[in-house]
């Protein structure tokens, strides 16, 4: 099993932290991964793109020339990356924010992942409703794992916020679901 | 992650950058003061430091510049405590200056250098541009820093750790050559207590001339011949460096038909070519100098007797490859492939290079098998 998985949003969409949490809980189950977080000189509101491998083998590279999984949050990103996914691959976009008339030829999920995460009441959790739907279609790791990882993360002061991520994860799995 | 080992120590697997590998290796390893200016790509490492190290009571400093940071790891090795500064490529350069009085001190420390693109300002992204700078003395004068270089998380712990020892033993400036994609790229670590090696103790620090003789550090020799003398010692302890601690990784270099020559991040695509090629007909080895001085001439020297060629990949335009030329000396074609200016080279590239300089269908044949397997 190697799953190559590029994410994409402007900065301060979270895309960091969902990579973060997939690669730790790929960690806490024993397998080998890789997290590149490539970022240029942008600031907020500029495109930021992380490379995420996870497998059962030694990973060499970990820059992604090809992705199995591509999760985008904006539209700038998800033109400068939707032809990076292989034919057989996957995309989750979030469609709050991108619209396309032509969609790339691959299987993809639309997931409204700002509106949901607004009705929340936390804009902020955006990246983590995208990372239920995507548990909910790979079913790479238990959502238990994950939450695991994000209570860890969570911490002191923080630790309010984890009743709303969990929700906030459970919603995106909800929305593949019931697609 | 808890991990049990037999006897039941319990060791923490954690997801860290490179640059956080090597600020907490650092840490474990007893360096207590730690200098640095902030330069992209090797940010996480002062930001881990300063948090980190007033909390093992450690001096943390973001100094006014990169030179007033060397000067200061200067200061702390002098009074014999283990010191460090870290920058990137055009940080690394205003740095020289204080590197060549460290090598003419006989300071040990560690100086962590993650490249990015050059000349100039350059970009951010990974090079390994700065290889000739680290390996031939990027100041003035005679002298040679040992220079280390991790191809992942886990060996920039591994050799940040080692760093510390080397630098003592010989009592000479270390040089990590890491490069912005082994800096900022996260991947399991654990940190392993090493025992405790038995080094030469610091009679030569500045500690405060009570009760013994005046230690005196300097690199300054102004009386004719005493300089000349200085640096016959220099090069003795260098040649002894060059006898004793080089290291390389090989792989599958018996077998091979074509070796292939690199480090760091470019080793870790050169070695994905290698293991695909073991299935073939053709086979590929690699030898990964871990040291880059002192150079893994012999190795090097050695396979070059039996294979049809060697290739040399860098994210440089060939730097390196000028010492892989002076170990082989002719006995084999040496070629060269590299990217520049933040390029980082794939895995097909390096195969179609390969099929470039073995004109033969069974490389050919084999090599673009390899290839389609993706």
């Amino acid at each position: 099993m190697t799953e190559k998985i590029i994410l994409a949003g402007f900065g301060g969409q979270g895309m960091m932290l969902l990579g973060k949490l997939l690669a730790q809980a790929a960690m806490t189950d024993g397998k080998y991964v890789t997290y590149f977080p490539s970022y240029g000189t942008e600031v907020r509101g500029g495109t930021a793109v992380y490379c995420l491998i996870i497998s059962n083998e030694e990973i060499f590279s970990p820059l992604i020339e090809e992705a199995d999984t591509l999760i985008v949050m904006n539209q700038p990103s998800y033109q400068k990356y939707k032809d990076m996914v292989k034919p057989d691959g996957l995309l989750v976009l979030n469609s709050s924010m991108i619209k396309s008339n032509n969609l790339p030829d691959v299987k993809t999920y639309q997931v409204p992942a700002t509106e949901i995460a607004s009705k929340l009441g936390n804009v902020l959790v955006s990246n983590i409703v995208m990372l239920g739907a995507f548990l909910a279609i790979k079913k790479l790791f238990s959502a238990h794992l994950i939450l695991e990882q994000l209570q860890a993360m969570l911490k002191g002061k923080k630790g309010n916020l984890f009743s709303l991520n969990k929700q906030a994860l459970e919603s995106g799995m909800q929305v593949i679901k019931t697609v | 992650m808890k991990d049990r080992l037999p006897g039941g120590i319990s060791i923490m697997k954690q997801l860290l950058t490179g640059n956080e590998a090597a600020a907490e290796a650092a840490i474990q390893a007893g360096c207590r003061y730690y200098y640095g200016y902030p330069i992209t790509p090797q940010n996480e490492l002062i930001n881990y430091m300063s948090t980190r190290m007033p909390e093992v009571g450690g001096a943390f400093i973001q100094a006014e510049s990169e030179i007033a940071a060397i000067s200061m790891v200067h200061g702390s090795a002098a009074a014999g405590g283990r010191a460090m500064t870290s920058s990137s490529s055009p940080g690394i350069s205003l740095k020289q200056e204080g590197i060549s009085y460290l090598a003419g001190s006989e300071l040990p420390c560690v100086i962590v250098n993650i490249q990015r693109g050059g000349p100039g300002l350059g970009d951010i992204s990974a090079s390994q541009a700065d290889y000739f700078q680290a390996v031939k003395g990027g100041g003035h004068g005679d002298y040679h820093t040992i220079v280390l270089a991790p191809c992942s998380v886990q060996e920039m712990a591994d050799l940040v750790y080692d760093a510390f020892d080397l630098a003592d033993k010989y009592r000479n400036p270390v040089i990590i050559l890491g490069d912005a994609q082994v800096g900022q790229l996260m991947e399991p670590v654990e940190f392993h207590k090493k025992p405790k090696k038995n080094l030469p103790a610091k009679s030569w620090a500045l500690t405060g001339a009570e009760g013994r003789k005046k230690n005196v550090i300097k690199s300054f020799y102004p009386v004719k011949g005493q300089l000349e003398e200085f640096n016959a010692h220099l090069q003795r302890k260098y040649r002894t460096i060059e006898e004793h601690e080089v290291r390389y990784e090989a792989i599958n270099i018996h077998k091979a038909d074509v070796i292939l020559v690199a480090y760091g991040t470019s080793a870790r695509i050169c070695k994905e070519v290698v293991k695909k090629s073991q299935q073939y007909k053709f086979k590929v080895g690699m030898v990964r100098p871990v040291t880059l001085w002192p150079f893994p001439k012999e190795i090097i020297r050695k396979v070059s007797e039996r294979v049809e060629c060697i290739l040399t990949v860098e994210m440089s335009a060939g730097q390196m490859v000028e010492d892989v030329k002076l170990a082989v000396e002719g006995r084999c074609p040496v070629h060269f492939y590299g990217r520049t200016g933040g390029g980082v080279p794939t895995s097909l590239e390096i195969i179609r290079k390969i099929v470039e300089i073995v004109p033969d269908n069974r490389a050919a044949n084999t090599l673009l098998q390899l290839a389609a397997v993706k």
